[in-house]
């Protein structure tokens, strides 16, 4: 005879409202355990994207995420050199602020029919709004494209055209306005964002580095009169290299380490660099947060759990006036401990899971989240039993006596 | 026969220096194996006291108390688990039901048999045949709360009955039954004493019962004033 679930059906209604109220706190703090998952994603996305073994930067730099790196964009071609490359891509990536210019038709201003026109469509942004872009220039063909299309196409050799990120809001076939220069909207990528969560755009590289040389005038005219180029001169971000199945990145990066003026990093080590960077400041707000809410659960179900138990003393004392041994009394409260913490899980899990997509942030979670999050809730609860445990055997039988 | 109950110069008191009450002084009884013995004397006399003492539920604080052969206190306790004595020997009627809320009539009778290790079916057919007997079949299935004063009181009989026990406390366990019923507890008691050879105490204000008593023993602001045979 079970008494942990007998008494708790005796106060049904008390104990799911309890379990509402928990399993609501439960459930906020593991979307916080989901929406760390969901920096993490975005964080790594555009490099995960980029599907690169090996990343070519500038000497004594870990970018070109968490540091500047600028290298000639010749290195392209001793990269690919290397045995063990396949292929091999010069990239470019700046952050850029770019303007909604208007739907299919061209160069000219939109009218003021076609802003009405537009503004209601698939894009959400309305024509003339600005746009923080991540823009990547890279060499069609080489890698370092869009992870895929979604709609539309890739980006011809063809200049002036771009592949967007569809959570831009800007509709496909559309006019995007970046210094003074207009690209038109080719293709959506599969959902790719930046570290800072800025939609992805792809253009061609020599595009990008005609960008940078009009976003930054000075700069590169000071270095075209170093080189003495008459186009901007030929700087990059960033090579990246696919490597054969057969060969090791590890010992192609050792090689490259070898020439100067050049760093290099496995997949892994990016992605090392973009957690500590980028992801570690996410995981101490929001493992704070997320700590905070588990203590304060912790608290809760500790006194959740004592004021059922004192609520009981009377019961508790005739038990041990009939003789119930120690171990029936403890697997009371307990027992009740562990069900007030699984239906309160159980319901602010699925809670969660059912509205996860509508959520303002993006939330992701494994099997494994869920379920480590589950454990963590066992012990708290497990753990927070031991003060009504405590009471529950300091009760004395002859509590039980009298009115 | 050695007696299943023995006390010797037990003495209980309550509370420290102005606010002592000495509730229990000297008191030399036994109850035998079969006997039924009834326990009388004023409000505030300390007949629940005295049980208490021979439930362990309370400590003497001199004295020596002895079970069915067994030192069980004497300067202090003899035995370290004084509750599986209390759920494998004595059977306790409580002055005031206390059954469990959250169990239905049944399953408070049941329960005390399970935790002898008795397995749930058993002690479900077991309870309810004991509650037949009571006259209480038809709530068999009803929680306490909606059990009447006498109702509850015979379902606490039945648990105190379930394990078959030695020793059977009972601190005024006719007190909410009309006399008829109070015939039925007293009856039931009585064979309880010859069949199962327990050794029955009974706290009673009641006269209308004290007829059915082996011997009555009368308390006095803690003592034991006399003692008389009704049969
Ligand atoms: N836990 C306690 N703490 C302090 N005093 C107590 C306690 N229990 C009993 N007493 C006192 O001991 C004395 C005997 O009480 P007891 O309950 O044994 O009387 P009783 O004969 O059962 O009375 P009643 O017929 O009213 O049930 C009383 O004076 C009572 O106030
Ligand atoms: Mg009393």
């Amino acid at each position: 005879m079970n008494l942990a679930l007998r008494d708790i059906r005796h106060n049904l209604g008390r104990f799911l409202l309890t379990c509402l109220g928990l399993g609501l706190l439960l459930g906020v703090a593991l979307a916080m355990v989901g929406i760390y998952g969901g920096v993490v994603e975005e964080a790594l996305s555009l490099a995960r994207g980029l599907r690169a073994d090996l990343w070519v930067v500038e000497g004594g730099s870990r970018g070109p995420f968490a540091e500047a790196s600028r290298i000639p964009g010749d290195v392209r071609e001793a990269v690919a050199r290397l045995p063990g490359v396949t292929p091999a891509g010069s990239l470019t990536f700046q952050t850029v602020e770019a303007r909604h210019a208007g739907g299919p038709g061209g160069n000219e201003p939109p009218s003021e029919e076609l802003v009405r026109e537009r503004a209601g469509e698939a894009g959400r942004q309305r024509i003339g709004a600005v746009l923080r872009l991540q823009v990547v220039g890279y060499e069609p063909d080489r890698p370092g494209g869009p992870p895929g299309i979604l709609q539309g196409r890739g980006i011809g050799r063809g200049r002036l055209e771009m592949v967007l990120d569809r959570s831009a809001g800007v509709p496909l076939g559309a006019m995007v306005e970046m210094a003074n220069i207009r690209y038109r909207v080719v293709g959506f990528s599969t959902r790719t964002v930046s570290t800072g969560g800025d939609p992805l755009a792809w253009i061609t590289l020599r595009d990008s580095q005609d960008l940078q040389f009009r976003l930054n005038p000075p700069a590169a005219r000071r270095a075209q009169q170093g080189g003495g180029g008459a186009l901007p001169q030929d700087t990059v971000n960033a090579v990246i290299a696919r490597i054969s199945p057969h060969a090791d990145p590890a010992a192609v990066a050792a090689e490259i380490r070898r020439w100067k003026h050049f760093a290099a990093l496995t997949a892994a080590e990016q992605e090392q660099v973009l957690t500590r960077s980028v992801v570690d400041r996410a995981r101490k707000q929001l493992g704070l947060f997320t700590t905070v809410l588990l203590l304060v659960s912790a608290v809760i179900v500790a006194l959740i759990i004592y004021t059922l138990t004192m609520d009981k003393m009377r019961e508790i004392a005739t038990l041990k006036l009939i003789g119930a041994p120690d171990a029936t009394i403890v697997a009371l409260v307990m027992q009740q401990a562990m069900l007030l913490g699984a239906v309160s899980f159980a319901g602010g899990a699925a809670l969660l899971l059912a509205v996860k997509d509508n959520f303002p942030r993006r939330v992701v979670l494994g099997p494994e989240e869920v379920a480590g999050f589950g454990l963590l809730v066992f012990v708290i609860c497990l753990v927070a039993s031991l003060l009504g445990v405590r009471y529950a055997l300091r009760v004395e039988p002859a509590q039980a006596l009298g009115g | 026969m050695s007696p299943l109950v023995e006390l010797q110069g037990i003495a209980k008191g309550f509370g420290e220096g102005e606010a002592r009450v000495q509730a229990l002084s000297d008191i030399t009884l036994s109850v035998a194996a079969g006997e039924v013995v009834g326990l009388r004397g004023p409000s505030g006399s300390g007949k629940s006291t005295l049980l208490n003492l021979v439930a362990c539920i309370l400590e003497p604080d001199e004295g020596v108390l002895r079970l069915a052969d067994e030192t069980v206190w004497q300067g202090r306790w003899a035995k370290a688990d004084l509750r599986a004595l209390r759920r494998r020997a004595i059977g306790f009627i409580f002055q005031f039901h206390n059954l469990l809320p959250f169990l239905d009539a049944t399953d408070n009778v049941a329960l005390a048999m399970t935790l002898n290790d008795v397995p749930l079916a058993k002690a479900r057919d077991r309870a309810r045949a004991l509650l037949d007997y009571l006259q209480i079949g038809k709530r068999a299935g009803a929680m306490p709360a909606k059990l009447s004063g006498g109702e509850a009181q015979r379902v606490a009989i039945a648990r105190a009955l379930a394990n078959q026990p030695h020793i059977i406390l009972a601190d005024e366990p006719t007190a909410a039954l009309d006399s008829e019923r109070a015939q039925v507890v007293m009856d039931l008691l009585r064979r309880v004493a010859r069949e199962q050879a327990a050794a029955v105490l009974v706290v009673t204000h009641d006269d209308k019962i004290f007829s059915r008593f082996d011997r009555l023993v009368s308390l006095r602001d803690g003592r034991i004033e006399g003692e008389m045979r009704p049969g």
